[in-house]
């Protein structure tokens, strides 16, 4: 950036003068986030940049975890060591920390700052008791990333209902082409069809109300949920043997022509770009809708940032919050991130055919799930998620998955 | 030293005379040390948080026997306990077949230790790497056993997409490097067998299995028993290669007891430290079981000597 080197040299002697003049009055505000891919390190040091300049008093300093091992530190330093801010995800995900206590309560950051209104679409995501725990920056949105080539090839149209999708399946099969592919040895990408086959035969208060373990897992409508998916998995239009494949590794049927659609997170195009697609070759669609009765609800798993409760400064952390929530900090670092703001009165690039068709299904729709994983408590879904893998390679299993998955219930909610 | 002669006296004799004595204490205090911080102290906590139910965050809640009662009625603890008991059965094989590969690679041929070499190679690198590769190797679509059994039967089977399948399949890649390790142990075995023994054996006309169950075998007792030692801990922990290969996956059928403690206690998705803990413990009890059995045929064999 500075490549004279006398100008970095008078910078660098002004940074350090600054600094020791600076010392006296600069308060610190700790950091610890778990943005360690490049595209995230890079937004948020420019966020954190921004942040700096408009409060020069403040000095932040981040703490940059790995992004896998933040979550199993965040429980060492919350109870040890805390910080003034750490980065979490909303829904269920926060609720242990929530009820140890270990976040603080931000509801006078939401509402001095009209957050309400502005934040509306993720408020559900970030309430607990009635009072908001964190502020969230930034969502993606989930969906059906279809290969545009093979559609053309077997003459399929891109599906508005269900079962416009499962005669197009038929398509497929008849090519030889796996109408829907996933690979779930990771088993998070079960969830994802599960939450939308849920949410589209059941509406979204169901679904929510399922994943809070208030109703079983044997009632008839969960049952209509995976009729629906059966759709599917009977006449085996689902990739073979997805229980040992990768997701990365069906994404690459998708890139290869050998797969028509995915059901995805948005974080996903980068990887089917990798593999050869392009903006021309790569679609998106909203998932299909399946009972015309219930209102669209979509997939949105939202990023947030919390004060812990243990914080040294939180004044200047609830400061930096209500600069986070602002419509033009969140328009600024969704795109860097390539993600969507959670603002509404942010904008998005409409250069980029996703993200702009994200923004407008997200707000359009009737309400938005964090996905089954923060939906559901932790240990529900590590047994949900394993049911819908078994799901997908035995069907006929059904009874006996639902069975224990109502026991699960019973024991984990309590 | 000459002005106060009284005063060190005593206590240069006191140290003098237990210096003996003392010695070896002080030469193993380091050690002990250690091993009780990291090793005798873990195992009483694990005992103490097992009787705990504890998310790792909030305070502690005492629930008595509650996490054992749970886990005789846990499906997923039945599989992991099954999974354990095949692992500890198959993963033997790894001693017959390190013993015949080494007495197969027991003669002087130009560039044996070459051979040598390569077989020893997989016991050289890392678990994981050896989980990646059988993962490759059966991995839908691409792997090689895949298009292997799709030549031959025209479907292919994905070994670790198949609940009955996966468990024998990663058992495989684990036995790989383990007869690697028990061949080591043979060869090394089978340098201190007495030449004068078999020549003696030979001319009373012992020859091929008769030779080596009466004359070879009982030489390498001591060899034996140390490849049967660490084949029993190497199949109880087995822990990487179920990490690597499935996560425990498919659905759960290839889970052993140190991979579902680490799920229930330490992964995303666990944080049940109080049952984790339980999960511990009864494994610990398990190879209590057979570590006492081998520590006391040691001191027996010293006894005898």
């Amino acid at each position: 950036m500075l490549r004279n080197p006398i100008i970095t040299g008078l910078a660098l002697s002004a940074a350090l003068l600054g600094a020791t003049s600076a010392i006296a009055q600069q308060r610190v505000l700790v950091f610890n986030t778990d943005t360690s891919d490049p595209a995230p390190k890079a937004a948020f040091e420019q966020l954190i940049a921004d942040f700096e300049a408009e409060n020069p008093d403040i000095d932040v300093q981040v703490n940059l975890f790995d992004h896998e091992g933040y979550k199993t530190a965040i429980r060492n330093f919350l109870t040890a060591d805390s910080p003034d801010l750490a980065n979490w995800y909303a829904g269920n995900r926060m609720k242990p920390f929530v009820d140890a206590g270990q976040f603080m309560d931000v509801s006078d950051v939401w509402s001095d700052n009209g957050l309400n209104e502005k934040l509306a679409s993720a408020e559900s995501a970030m309430t607990i008791d009635g009072k908001q725990w964190g502020v969230p920056y930034t969502y993606y949105q989930w969906g059906v990333y279809y290969n545009k080539s093979v559609y053309d090839q077997v003459g399929a149209k891109v599906p508005e209902t269900y079962d416009q999708f499962v005669e197009n399946c038929k398509l497929f099969k008849d090519a030889g082409i796996d109408c829907l592919t996933t690979g779930t040895s990771q088993m998070w990408p079960a969830a994802g069809l599960f939450d939308y086959f849920d949410l589209r035969t059941n509406g979204y208060d169901f679904h929510m109300q399922l994943t809070n373990g208030e109703i079983p897992w044997t009632d008839e409508r969960v049952r209509n949920t995976f009729a629906a998916w059966n759709k599917l998995v009977e006449p085996g239009y689902i990739t073979a043997n997805a229980a040992a494949i990768d997701w990365q590794d069906a994404a690459a049927l998708l890139s290869q022509g050998k797969a028509a659609n995915y059901v995805m997170g948005n974080f996903a195009v980068a990887t089917f770009k990798d593999g050869g697609l392009t903006d021309e070759t790569l679609g998106f669609f909203p998932f299909p809708t399946i009972n015309p009765d219930v209102a669209r609800a979509e997939d949105a798993p939202t990023d947030t940032v919390h004060i812990p409760a243990g914080a040294k400064n939180p004044e200047d952390a609830k400061k930096f919050l209500a600069f986070l929530a602002r419509a033009d900090t969140q328009t600024k670092l969704n795109e860097a991130l390539g993600q969507l703001p959670v603002n509404n009165e942010s904008t998005v690039n409409q250069d980029d055919p996703f993200l702009s068709q994200g923004f407008t299904m997200l707000s359009e729709a009737s309400g938005l799930a964090q996905f089954f994983d923060r939906d559901a408590p932790a240990e529900m879904a590590a047994s949900g998620m394993e049911g819908f893998q078994e799901f997908m390679a035995y069907p006929d299993n059904l009874d006996d998955i639902l069975n224990r998955l109502e026991s699960d219930r019973q024991r984990i909610y309590k | 030293m000459t002005a106060l002669p009284d005063a060190h006296g005593p206590k240069r004799s006191w140290w003098r005379a237990n210096q003996q004595r003392l010695t070896p204490w002080l030469f193993l205090a380091p050690g002990a040390f250690m091993f009780a911080v990291y090793v005798i102290y873990p195992i009483a906590a694990s005992f103490q948080f097992s009787f705990y139910d504890w998310d790792g965050l909030s305070p502690k809640t005492w629930v008595g026997w509650g996490n054992y009662a749970e886990l005789w009625g846990d499906r997923n603890f039945i599989i992991s306990l099954k999974n354990n008991i095949i692992w500890l059965v198959l993963y033997m094989l790894a001693v017959p077949a390190g013993l015949g590969i080494a007495i197969f690679l027991n003669q002087t041929v130009t560039g044996i230790r070459i051979y040598k070499s390569l077989f020893f190679f997989p016991f050289v690198i890392s678990q994981v790497v050896v989980g990646l590769m059988f993962t490759w190797f059966y991995a839908p679509n691409f792997g090689l056993f895949f298009k292997l059994t799709e030549w031959l039967t025209g479907t292919g089977t994905a070994v670790l997409a198949n609940p009955e399948y996966a468990t024998y399949g990663i058992i495989a890649a684990g036995l790989w490097p383990q007869i690697a390790y028990c061949m080591i142990l043979y060869l090394t075995g089978l340098n201190n067998v007495a030449p004068d023994q078999i020549e003696a054996a030979r001319l009373d006309g012992a020859r091929g299995l008769k030779m080596l169950w009466y004359v070879v075998l009982p030489q390498l007792r001591p060899a034996t028993f140390i490849a049967v030692v660490v084949t029993v801990i190497g199949a109880l922990r087995s822990f990487d290669l179920v990490s690597i290969m499935t996560g425990g996956g498919p659905f759960g059928q290839t889970r052993v007891l140190s991979y579902y403690m680490y799920e229930k206690a330490l992964s995303e998705y666990g944080y049940r430290m109080g049952y984790g803990a339980a999960i511990a413990v009864v494994l610990f009890l398990i190879m209590m079981v057979f570590i006492t059995g081998f520590v006391w045929k040691m001191v027996r064999d010293e006894r005898g000597r």
